[in-house]
């Protein structure tokens, strides 16, 4: 069953720069998917659309049962409930805790404490970093703040997880620790989509892989068919 | 039960912010200290001057001379005529015997002159002190008096008292205009103070966003943080105005440049500004805070 679908989307920003034309893609339920592509492609604009940080100006992109273009700026909430976002620059709240951090997805819904305390801890052992949950984002290095990140995405157990190159910032071995925690997640049953410049990542993770070029789809690679590809 | 939790970590969230981000919490809090010390001496001077003005216009009395052949009967019948005008507060009768007793009480000259004056003889005639409620119409009343039979002539500082009243009009209108646009300027001031303070917040902004958080749930905590701003900032104003009245009005004995100017009694008066002050801070804290984080929410 879809889970993602994008029926002829199409976006210009304001400017007149064209950076999606006439995509169509479906993503399955529970699917791994990589987007690549050369700078200025797309990749970051596609995944936008997908948690409606911006609006395709035609076509049609399903995103859970939500048609994300026709959403109210007052209603996006109801499409960022049932999906996670992880950022190359984490977007954490430095003076908050990492505890806190990841509290925070839950707190704003009003759960109650002994619940948030039982997901927080859950989702902080998940990612491996239980043990630093009363220190604050900036006494971490880069891998287990995005870890911190990507608990705060899941906690809520949202169904779709977006990463927009959460390994851009991070050496090859932290990297590599980063994808098998979403490699984890995934096989939970979340579905992920991530934007990557890594094309060693793309490589060894063996997933399915959209190559996009000049706003539009060139190549859909199945599972375990990637190769290589000059990104 | 889950509203009430989402209510008291907004509460909570709010008020620890204030704390976490006390650098730009202070500016805030300075910012709406200083315009509302302004406000509160704003207040302070205007009211004062309007109650000065209203002492001044209560003070104002139509004199009413009775002509001189008239019997006493007709001389209750003017006053009977009198109280039955509009706009009259209150007549009180002066006799020719009560006057002539105040002038030879007030100096010797008038004692030697008027001792050998007999009813019939004396030039000063009977009175009507009349003080009217509304002083703006006073020129229309002082001619209906005059109208009345057996009433001779009357006097009530013509030409002066008109200018008087225009003045204090002017004054009056003049000085709530003031207050009122101070207080306006005063929110925006402190709403944009509390606006570049939140800027520096987007990125919680985006995160909540980014999180799920409705719009409404954006919002709230902002709001409250801007009442507990507005509650600090209004504190010093408060201490600034009960105790710098009071004592400004303790050493002057209640009175400015000359008796004639009477100060407004410190009870209730000092409660009533704070009260005011509050609300200002409170209203404007809220206000501003709302108007910033909504400039953040649209996509």
């Amino acid at each position: 069953m879809d889970f993602i679908r994008i029926k002829n989307a199409r976006k210009q920003y304001k400017n007149g720069v064209t950076a999606i034309q006439d995509v169509s893609l479906s993503i399955e339920k529970g699917e791994f998917v990589f987007i690549i592509g050369t700078t200025g492609c797309g990749k970051s604009t596609l995944i936008k659309m997908l948690y409606r940080e911006e609006k395709p100006t035609s076509g049609n992109i399903i995103v859970g049962g939500i048609d994300v273009a026709k959403l109210r700026n007052s209603k996006v909430y109801k499409l960022r409930r049932k999906i996670g976002v992880v950022f190359q620059d984490y977007k954490l709240l430095n003076k908050e805790t990492v505890y806190e951090n990841v509290a925070f997805a839950l707190e704003i819904f009003g759960a109650p404490k002994s619940e948030i305390h039982e997901k927080v801890v859950k989702v902080l052992d998940l990612v491996g970093l239980k043990h630093k949950a009363k220190q604050f984002p900036t006494q971490l290095s880069g891998g287990e703040q995005q870890r911190v990140a990507i608990a705060r995405a899941i906690v809520n157990g949202p169904k779709l997880l977006i990463c927009d190159e959460p390994t851009g910032n991070l050496d090859e071995i932290t990297s590599m620790e980063i994808m098998k925690v979403l490699d984890e997640i995934n096989k939970l049953g979340t579905t992920i989509v991530m934007v990557t410049h890594d094309n060693d990542i793309v490589r060894k993770m063996q997933k399915r892989v959209v190559l996009l070029d000049s706003g539009r789809v060139v190549k859909d690679y199945e599972k375990g068919s990637y190769n290589n590809e000059s990104i | 039960m889950k509203a009430f939790r989402i209510l008291s970590r907004n509460i909570r969230d709010s008020f620890k912010s204030v704390f976490r981000n006390f650098s730009l919490s202070l500016a805030s809090i300075s910012c709406i200290t200083i315009t509302l010390i302004v406000v509160a001496l704003s207040i302070v001077l205007s009211y004062n001057v309007n109650n000065f003005a209203t002492l001044v216009e209560k003070d104002v009395t139509v004199v009413a001379f009775i002509k001189l052949e008239t019997t006493n009967e007709e001389v209750t019948q003017v006053e009977n005529d009198i109280r039955r005008l509009n706009n009259i507060e209150s007549v009180t009768f002066k006799s020719k015997g009560d006057i002539s007793k105040e002038m030879m009480d007030s100096s010797d000259t008038f004692k030697n002159v008027m001792a050998d004056w007999t009813d019939a003889d004396s030039p000063i005639q009977d009175t009507y002190l009349i003080k009217v409620k509304d002083i703006k119409n006073i020129k229309q009343t002082a001619n209906d008096i005059k109208n009345i039979t057996n009433i001779e002539s009357v006097k009530y500082g013509e030409g002066m008292v008109e200018q008087l009243v225009t003045v204090f009009e002017t004054i009056k209108k003049v000085s709530i205009a003031a207050v009122v646009a101070l207080i306006i300027v005063t929110a925006f001031l402190i709403s944009n103070t509390i606006k570049i303070t939140i800027f520096s917040r987007k990125r919680e902004i985006q995160i909540m966003r980014l999180v799920g958080a409705s719009n409404i749930n954006i919002k709230i905590p902002f709001i409250f943080e801007g009442l507990f701003l507005g509650i600090l900032g209004s504190i010093i104003p408060i201490i600034a105005t009960v105790y710098g009245y009071t004592s400004f009005y303790e050493n002057f004995d209640g009175k400015v440049f000359s008796s004639f100017i009477e100060l407004i009694k410190p009870e209730p008066f000092i409660y009533m500004i704070s009260g005011v002050l509050l609300g200002i801070g409170i209203l404007v804290g809220m206000f501003g805070s709302y108007r910033a984080v909504r400039k953040h929410l649209k996509i």
